[in-house]
């Protein structure tokens, strides 16, 4: 409790990597929830020791084929109703598990806990510059109220320029039948 | 008692695979199934196991489709104690439903060879309520997925869904629900407002003399909860439960390495009323668990069909 502040959290994690569940790092983390104004996303310092795996073969080669496709990239339900994803969408899933990290962390607050449920719809947008960039709506999970909140991200990503959130919008839940 | 409780919970799956004359041919247990092909094993199960299972009546969803109960039972001249389970409150919970049918098969293809199961099945009955949301499950087959509730209209059919693990009547509509239509944990125009709520509630009140333990399965988060959601002010078995618990969590472990995390859902999730788990502890059934299988989040409730046999021969 810091007063007139607002509360702080000290973590130890261990970061796990996804596609290989026997990598792990060690991490330190300072996470701060101000006071009052929910509006802004809590602050956080984080310590990571030791290394991240390097991923530039995996992310050049999907790099490249997304650049070389003809017609921009469509689809909906990711994973499908069942859970599956195909081979050629798990990069576009991870990468938008990444970009709704950021989003879940500018809208957090102690009383939430975020989580991506599905990708609703994602649309490549041909660039002329050397970017990819990635129209997506997502669905988030909020645990506490259990609500599924429809999210758009314009989602921006290069091999060696990392991603970025250019653009974010919670969207109405649609009409309920 | 006790310790047959704790071994129901307990339980792994037995390696060996004996025939499967006993169970469906081809029902595929590795695949989310839609509510057709689930009362038509609930049918074929019966069918096929009649010296054991019955198909039980226990009442009508809002859209009127009939809710079936399986009773696992071995004939004897002594009134057994009795576990009841019941899956897929949650309509877009489908490793729940996945599971209550898994469940089914392991009991009956290995009750003759497995001591643990037979010695079970000569002290209790197990009552397996498959998909008790069975509009809500439908509903996220064929429109919206990740559709939570039950489908009863309000608001001259301009809003829809009750939270069923919000309508009992256990401390209804005190915390952590909502009294509006459109969100997802609105808990109903009053206590068990809801004909599947009802359905449960009257069966269980009539038969709670006789009921040891209340498991109602959901997912997703793995963690054992016990009572109360509404208040958390402990139960009065409180150390017993965890105990069981504890126990249950291990042996999960034991098995892929899974974590589970185990106490009171007021504790370690979020407060709730109006819950089935609550509800069942205050009318004393003395047993009285949510189990949230997997995962943690990484796929939350869309759980790839090839992660349904790990989980439920952990679960086991």
């Amino acid at each position: 409790d810091i007063d007139d502040v607002g509360h702080k959290y000290y973590l130890e994690l261990v970061l796990e990597d996804v596609l290989d569940k026997d990598s792990t790092v060690n991490c330190t983390a300072e996470v701060l929830y101000h006071l009052g104004n929910k509006n802004i996303a809590p602050d956080v310092q984080f310590t990571i020791e030791g290394e991240l795996k390097n991923a530039d073969e995996a992310d050049n080669i999907f790099y490249n084929r997304i650049k070389s496709l003809e017609k921009e990239l469509v689809a909906e339900n990711i994973p499908d109703s069942h859970g599956n994803v195909s081979p050629e969408m798990e990069p576009i899933r991870l990468l938008a598990w990444v970009a709704s990290g950021y989003v879940i962390w500018q809208n957090s607050t102690e009383n939430t806990k975020f989580q991506l449920a599905q990708i609703k719809h994602v649309k490549q947008v041909k660039r002329i510059d050397e970017y990819l960039e990635f129209d997506y709506v997502i669905l988030l999970h909020e645990m506490v109220s259990q609500e599924i909140i429809p999210w758009q991200m314009t989602v921006l990503w290069h091999p060696q320029h990392g991603v970025q959130v250019t653009r974010d919008s919670r969207q109405p839940k649609h009409a309920s039948e | 008692l006790i310790p047959d409780v704790q071994e129901l919970v307990d339980q792994s799956m037995p390696r060996e695979r004996s025939t499967h004359r006993q169970v469906p041919e081809g029902y595929v247990y590795t695949q989310y199934h839609p509510m057709e092909e689930i009362y038509q094993w609930m049918t074929q199960i019966q069918k096929s196991n009649s010296e054991l299972v019955t198909q039980h009546y226990l009442g009508k969803t809002i859209e009127n489709r009939t809710m079936y109960y399986l009773q696992i039972s071995q004939p004897s001249d002594k009134t057994k104690k009795i576990i009841w389970m019941d899956c897929g409150i949650h309509a877009r919970e489908w490793i729940s439903p996945a599971f209550c049918q898994w469940f089914v098969k392991e009991i009956l293809q290995n009750y003759k060879s497995d001591p643990k199961i037979s010695r079970f099945l000569q002290n209790l009955d197990l009552y397996v309520l498959p998909v008790l949301n069975i509009d809500g499950y439908i509903y996220s087959w064929e429109k919206d997925r990740l559709w939570r509730k039950n489908r009863s209209p309000h608001m001259n059919g301009t809003c829809y869904g009750t939270d069923l693990n919000r309508n009992f009547n256990s401390s209804w509509g005190s915390i952590g629900v909502s009294y509006n239509c459109s969100s997802e944990i609105f808990c109903g125009s009053g206590p068990e407002s809801e004909p599947e709520t009802r359905a449960v509630a009257e069966f269980i009140k009539r038969k709670k003399s006789d009921i040891l333990c209340y498991l109602t399965i959901h997912s997703y988060g793995q963690y054992i909860l016990t009572p109360y959601g509404s208040t958390t002010k402990p139960p009065s078995n409180s150390e017993e439960l965890m105990h069981v618990a504890e126990k249950a969590a291990a042996a999960l472990m034991g098995k892929y390495g899974t974590s589970y995390e185990v106490g009171s859902t007021s504790l370690i999730l979020y407060s709730n009323s109006g819950s089935s788990r609550d509800w069942a502890h205050m009318i004393g059934i003395p047993f009285s668990y949510t189990f949230e299988l997997r995962d943690n989040g990484t796929h939350g409730f869309v759980l790839p069909s090839d992660q349904i046999q790990p989980t439920c021969e952990e679960t086991m």
